[in-house]
């Protein structure tokens, strides 16, 4: 399958955070890439969403819905900065 | 301005449809009523939710058609191994409801008063919805910024929106440039093959006029597309991507 981006779940970024998180700023905490969540690289079909660096891969967001509960593992990045 | 888009909660909405016009063979414009519907942005995108007899839910993205200020519309394309788009492009009739949030997303989008610079949009297949909205966002307001629309399809029947983007070509100062990938009809003469480095150089304003760059399609046009515009001098932060899925919507599977 392919990968998507980062605009594939704004509805569910938005859902999480309350904002729109398309257009937020993040910094891989691995390589230091700094950019939109939209160009990230998303993949929908995994157990949850899973949210990769574009530059090293890295894994910067893990989305996982659980009985109706969203848990969400942000450890891949070192900030994000809503707009 | 970022603040005329709802920030904040979503929620999801029921809509209703208004009116459904074929496009092409296997494309579908589906025109919404949805009484609370806060209004968009160019370029944003909304997610429908079926609900199945049986509870069973799919849910799927689909970029937003119509500009800013006009009636809601998506536009669909007809996935034939489709859960949801067969149903959509088929089944749906005028009156019937289904549920749907949004608008989202405020990083593909543009706004004529903060966003300078000529318009280079290029489209893969039913990529071209989105910018389709900018582009009507962009006659309804009557701005001058330069335009133009590079939009690959696989043949002609296969151009989404054929009669509307013509008639920006010869009035509205955009210049739309199709390509064709598999056939071309007899007498073709404009461009052939897939978008590449050469056919961007050709075509893409020089990087020193400042372009603002929108790019949709599914994912291997929009990286092919995306790396030759970086090749071409074009900064990486004024080229917005959108991937689609293999199942087409912006939302994926």
């Amino acid at each position: 399958m392919d990968a998507l981006d980062g605009n594939a779940i704004g509805g569910l970024l938005q859902e999480v955070f309350g904002a729109d998180m398309t257009a937020a700023v993040g910094t891989c905490a691995f390589c230091g890439r700094v950019g939109p969540v939209a160009e990230t690289v998303v993949y929908l079909r995994a157990p949850g969403t899973v949210v990769r660096c574009r530059t090293c891969g890295n894994v910067l967001m893990v989305l996982v819905e659980v009985r109706s509960r969203k848990c969400v593992d942000l450890s891949g990045l070192a900030a994000l900065q809503a707009s | 301005m970022e603040g005329t888009a709802v920030r904040g909660r979503l929620t999801w909405q029921v809509a209703t449809v208004s009116q459904l016009v074929d496009e092409t063979a296997t494309v579908r414009t589906i025109d919404l009523q949805v009484p609370d519907w806060a209004g968009h942005q160019a370029g944003q995108h909304l997610d429908i939710r079926l609900t199945g007899d049986d509870g069973y839910r799919a849910e799927r993205s689909y970029s937003i058609a119509s500009a800013p200020g006009e009636p809601l519309a998506i536009t669909v394309e007809r996935l034939e191994d489709g859960e949801v788009s067969p149903y959509l492009t088929e089944d749906l009739r005028q009156g019937d409801q289904f549920e749907l949030r949004g608008p989202i997303g405020l990083y593909f989008t543009w706004d004529r008063a903060r966003d300078t610079g000529p318009l280079l949009l290029v489209a893969g297949g039913s990529g071209v919805v989105p910018l389709r909205a900018i582009l009507r966002y962009r006659e309804r307001t009557g701005s001058t910024t330069p335009a133009r629309l590079l939009y690959s399809a696989r043949t002609l029947p296969d151009v989404i929106y054929h009669d509307e983007l013509d008639r920006y070509n010869h009035d509205h100062g955009v210049d739309v440039i199709y390509t064709l990938t598999r056939q071309q009809p007899p007498g073709w003469t404009g461009r052939t093959g897939r978008v590449n480095a050469a056919m961007l150089a050709d075509i893409a304003w020089p990087a020193s006029q400042n372009p603002l760059t929108f790019v949709c399609g599914p994912t291997s046009f929009v990286e092919a597309v995306a790396d030759a515009l970086v090749g071409l001098g074009y900064p990486a932060g004024r080229v917005k991507t959108e991937r689609f899925g293999a199942t087409g919507a912006p939302g994926g599977p």
